[in-house]
């Protein structure tokens, strides 16, 4: 092994030149590769973090997957309805309180109430149509992170204000409201709430931002014109990524719909979907591309040596030993390559994090978030070599099958 | 009775193609140990590929290679390549030296392949090859700073490398001067007198004279036999 690689040295370091394009081939590959995987784990990171600090991980709705059986059904084997009004009131969970409670007896997180309605808010002139929640705010702050996220007052406030609300700052930026500002609700039955702006908040999230106002139970159960009902429960885990699985458990323990944020945002996460898989396609044919100036010095070198490669043959070494000498050479290369591959990756993404850039899902201007990871220098290191090895395998295995006697022949 | 060190038995080399060509037309050898044969005939006659069957690095169409007693036409591509390295020694009329490495590294290959000796051991034997040879202080110097017959020196030190019981030597003094050609061959006489086979393709009347027999070929066939001491002795050869 020592005389293949004291071999492989000699070809490689006898072509300076070819032998650092090929490095330098590799280290680009490799650079690029990782400054793009660091990209792209990294944005999507931030947006699935925020979508999860902002929403709660799982949503429980007063209603059922399948429309509820009418009291026709039980009674006789066969009817047939049709238009059936929702009649008014919603539901309702039935006993939140002790739902609740039960919950929190295994769910790995915590749960909260909350009122949930929409409402048109009316300020100067301007009418926007908004989803009103009414929280609990000693509970609130277990399950998200508004408490966090407010701007201006704190969720306190909310109880010191007649009827206080909190609403998004992009919200109130487009009504002109500002804190202490009071501002109408008109309800879906026509109730009417003149309400105080408590404080103001930002999530992040556009939509959250532009058309979701909190109030106490109190004045949301008064608009929904139910007074203590509670339609949804919404459940934080210490581990977002259980909410799948706690979701559906939930569902079958209480019968009520439970929505996960990643069944919320099925859309979202499928666009990522296809976007991870055209960007690691781009970032596979980058490695495999980057592995090309190693095919060409290993086509070169087993060409040159093809003298070489016979007297070895027909001094009694074995084919494959021979051929391993030109894989370790790509190895060679590939190895120093990826070093420089992994320098350059790391100094490309944390150039990247010095840019900021316009976010137009937060409206703000933001640095570029870069995911780093042991993880992407390991496997893009891994793909690249074994892509070089690959490279030099074929070139190496062409002319090590040659018969020694027919380079011989030829040369004497 | 001295040992047959290398035996060709009908060996018969053809090449298929749309025109076939018989390279080895049925030779019948014996080769003792510590012999020195030659080799003559006349250009195409098919001396390099009797050479090529005799040291394994071609297979016959027909016919067997004995080497010490072992019949090789049954072994595995990787086996002859073991036989070559450890029981035959090349030598070829271009030296086929690798460039890149000093005379000494070029000799330590072999040995290095095989792998049978510790590295000072291998270091030690190889200096004393290339002394033997009058190479010493070219130990350290690379093929492209050396005469084309201490490049051939180089070689045969190369070939010997592994002690192996044959030398096989396809023109090796072809691209020499008169006085490398001369130290050439009293060093493959040497060889053969310690007790090595030797066998040597040569087109020189005068060296093939040299040797212990002299083969002549023509067209494949062994055409005539002349043993050194014993006068002339024609074969059998048939058509
Ligand atoms: N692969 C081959 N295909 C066809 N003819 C060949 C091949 N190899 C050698 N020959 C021919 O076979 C003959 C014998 O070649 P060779 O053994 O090299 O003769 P010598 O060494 O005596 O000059 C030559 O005429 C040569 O041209
Ligand atoms: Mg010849």
């Amino acid at each position: 092994m020592k005389l293949l690689f004291n071999i492989a040295w000699t070809h490689v370091s006898s072509r300076v030149r070819q032998t650092l394009v090929g490095m330098a081939g590799v280290a680009m590959g490799v650079g690029f590769t990782i400054m793009m995987a660091g990209l792209m784990q990294g944005s999507q990171l931030d947006f699935l973090r925020q979508l999860v600090d902002t929403m709660p991980h799982i949503t429980i709705e007063d209603e059922r997957r399948s429309v509820p059986t009418q009291p026709a059904d039980q009674e006789y084997g066969a009817v047939q309805m049709s238009d059936i009004a929702n009649v008014g009131k919603r539901p309702g969970i039935k006993y939140p309180e002790s739902v609740m409670s039960s919950l929190r007896s295994w769910i790995p997180g915590d749960v909260a109430p909350s009122a949930k309605t929409t409402a048109i808010i009316n300020h100067g002139g301007a009418r926007i149509g908004i989803t009103l929640s009414g929280i609990d705010t000693r509970r609130e702050v277990q399950v998200s992170k508004l408490a966090s996220q407010m701007r201006e007052g704190k969720l306190d406030d909310l109880s010191r204000a007649p009827n206080g609300i909190i609403m998004g700052e992009a919200l109130a930026e487009k009504l002109g409201v500002k804190t202490g500002n009071t501002v109408l609700l008109i309800g879906g039955q026509g109730i009417q709430l003149n309400s105080t702006v408590a404080g103001l908040f930002r999530s992040g999230l556009k939509r959250v931002d532009e058309s979701q106002i909190y109030s106490l139970m109190g004045p949301a159960q008064v608009m929904m014109g139910q007074s203590g009902v509670v339609n949804q429960l919404r459940l934080r885990l210490n581990d977002p990524m259980l909410a799948q699985k706690v979701a559906a458990q939930v569902e079958a323990q209480t019968g009520y719909k439970s929505v996960s944020w990643q069944e919320a945002n099925a859309d979202l996460l499928s666009s990522f979907t296809v976007r991870d898989f055209i960007v690691l396609t781009v970032m596979g044919a980058m490695l495999l591309t980057s592995s090309f100036a190693t095919y060409n010095i290993i086509s070169t070198i087993t060409h040159e040596k093809r003298q070489d490669i016979a007297i070895m043959k027909s001094l009694g070494m074995r084919e494959y030993a021979v051929r391993r000498i030109f894989i370790i050479e790509a190895a060679i290369i590939g190895l120093v390559g990826i070093l420089f591959g992994w320098i350059l990756g790391y100094l490309l993404c944390y150039g990247w994090s010095k840019i900021t850039i316009f976010n137009p899902l937060t409206g703000t201007t933001v640095p570029l978030q870069i995911y780093y990871s042991l993880m992407h220098y390991v496997v893009v290191g891994g793909i690249s070599l074994v892509c070089c090895a690959g490279a030099a395998y074929f070139p190496a295995r062409k002319a090590t099958c040659v018969h020694p006697v027919d380079i011989i022949r030829g040369a004497s | 009775m001295t040992e047959v060190a290398l035996q060709a038995v009908e060996l018969v080399r053809r090449i298929e193609g749309a025109v076939s060509h018989t390279l080895v037309n049925g030779i019948d050898l014996a080769v003792n140990k510590g012999e020195f044969v030659a080799i003559t005939g006349p250009s195409g006659s098919g001396k390099s590929s009797l050479l090529y069957l005799l040291g394994l690095l071609d297979a016959p169409s027909e016919g067997e290679v004995i080497i010490c007693g072992q019949p090789t036409s049954k072994l595995s591509e990787s086996d002859r390549a073991d036989v070559r390295l450890t029981k035959c020694g090349f030598v070829f009329q271009f030296h086929f030296l690798l460039p890149e490495f000093t005379s000494l590294d070029n000799v330590l290959l072999p040995m290095r392949a095989a792998g049978r000796m510790a590295e000072s051991e291998m270091r030690e034997r190889g200096l004393a090859l290339l002394g033997s040879l009058g190479l010493a202080e070219h130990a350290n110097k690379r093929p492209n700073a050396l005469s084309g017959g201490q490049r051939q020196r180089v070689a045969i030190a190369r070939a010997l490398a592994n002690r192996p019981e044959i030398i096989v030597a396809d023109e090796p003094t072809g691209a020499l001067d008169t006085a490398s050609t001369e130290q050439v061959f009293s060093i493959l006489r040497d060889i053969a007198d310690q007790g090595q086979t030797v066998v040597v393709v040569t087109h020189d009347p005068a060296l093939a004279a040299r040797a212990d027999r002299r083969i002549h070929i023509v067209d494949g066939k062994i055409a005539e036999i002349t043993e050194r001491d014993a006068g002339k002795l024609v074969c059998a050869a048939e058509g």
